[in-house]
């Protein structure tokens, strides 16, 4: 499974969920399967989709759940420990961790080689890592959700993108609708 | 009272409830202070980028953010500042240690502290800069203003405003 294919598999339980979601084609993949006004998505900065995603959960007592990805996450390695001495039991971490830049021609990442997401995220002192294969996502995440912990997921999955336009929606616009949401 | 409680009673009567820092030698004692207080949440980060990635989320989930830095981060932040905090458009008030000002010792510092003011105004960034402690008169004002005009804002505090280095 790629990343696309798992959105398609999770969107229902996000649906109901805010999310922050990472610059890209993540970003692109979501709008196109599910656009929601819960919807974060970053047009830029690289690798502050689990702070930004943080700082959402701390502010305020909805679930949130940032999508990650390896490259993102090793962009702002520093964001793990951050996240495990601020504990937010509102907070989801999803890292779709394809080994690759996705967005930029699937280069390898560290993470599809030596390096372990899950291991670094305990070592950071997260409480609650999990490590799954592409199909057990929507269950994996559901039982997070459930668990109403702060988790981090890390989903496995094969590198490759779906093929979808730009967002071109104004930034201020998924900002406000967002935090209309928040409020909502 | 005491400078560092002054700044944070400003903070925390125009609203700001989040707070992250990186440290410097110069704002040790609002750091310590923000600690000590429990109307503001600290949340420090490893680095100034995430930092502002964490105010961007405490304000869009309802919370006034700061960030407390050295001057130094503008140069980790540039691209940060253009495509979150101002494309999004969102306040974000920046207290910022000028190092490499009047009275710094570290010769270092002096190498950004020239590129500091410039790289703020080629980014439009209302820039204010606190020489004399009776400039923190202004901070009420400046918070005010950040959070009338969505921006980010940046505060450069001099080693004359901390009022030198003692021992260092």
């Amino acid at each position: 499974m790629i990343r696309s294919e798992i959105l398609k598999e999770i969107a229902p339980i996000l649906r109901d969920q805010l999310v922050v979601c990472n610059i890209g084609i993540p970003s692109q993949e979501l709008h196109a399967i599910d656009d929601q006004p819960t919807n974060f998505y970053m047009l830029g900065t690289m690798g502050l989709a689990s702070s930004i995603g943080l700082g959402v959960a701390l502010a305020q007592d909805k679930k949130v759940i940032s999508i990650d990805g390896d490259g993102s996450v090793l962009t702002n390695l520093g964001t793990l420990p951050t996240i495990a001495n601020n504990v937010a039991n509102n907070f989801i971490l999803l890292i779709v961790d394809n080994g690759s830049y996705g967005s930029t021609g699937d280069q390898p990442t560290y993470a599809g080689m030596k390096t372990d997401l899950a291991k670094v995220a305990a070592a950071c002192g997260c409480e609650n890592v999990v490590e799954c294969q592409a199909e057990d996502t929507g269950k994996v995440l559901q039982a997070a959700i459930d668990s109403n912990k702060m988790t981090i997921i890390v989903c496995k999955c094969e590198s490759g993108n779906a093929k979808n336009p730009v967002i071109t929606m104004d930034p201020v616009i998924i900002r406000d609708r967002f935090m209309k949401s928040v409020q909502a | 009272m005491s400078i560092d409680k002054r700044i944070v009673d400003d903070f925390v009567a125009n609203g700001v409830e989040f707070v992250t820092t990186v440290p410097c030698k110069q704002l040790a004692g609002v750091i310590e202070e923000l600690d000590q207080r429990d109307d503001v949440f600290h949340i420090p980060s490893n680095k100034e980028d995430e930092g502002m990635g964490l105010c961007a989320g405490a304000f869009m989930g309802g919370k006034r953010p700061a960030i407390i830095m050295q001057n130094t981060a503008i140069g980790v932040t540039i691209n940060t500042l253009a495509t979150l905090i101002q494309y999004y458009r969102m306040p974000l008030p920046m207290l910022i240690s000028y190092r490499g000002e009047l009275r710094e010792p570290v010769a270092c510092q002096v190498e950004m502290a020239v590129h500091t003011k410039a790289l703020l105004a080629q980014m439009n960034i209302p820039t204010y800069h606190f020489h004399w402690q009776k400039d923190v008169e202004e901070l009420d004002n400046i918070l005010k203003y950040t959070f009338m005009c969505n921006k980010p804002v940046a505060i450069l505090t001099d080693a004359n405003f901390w009022g030198g280095y003692g021992d260092q």
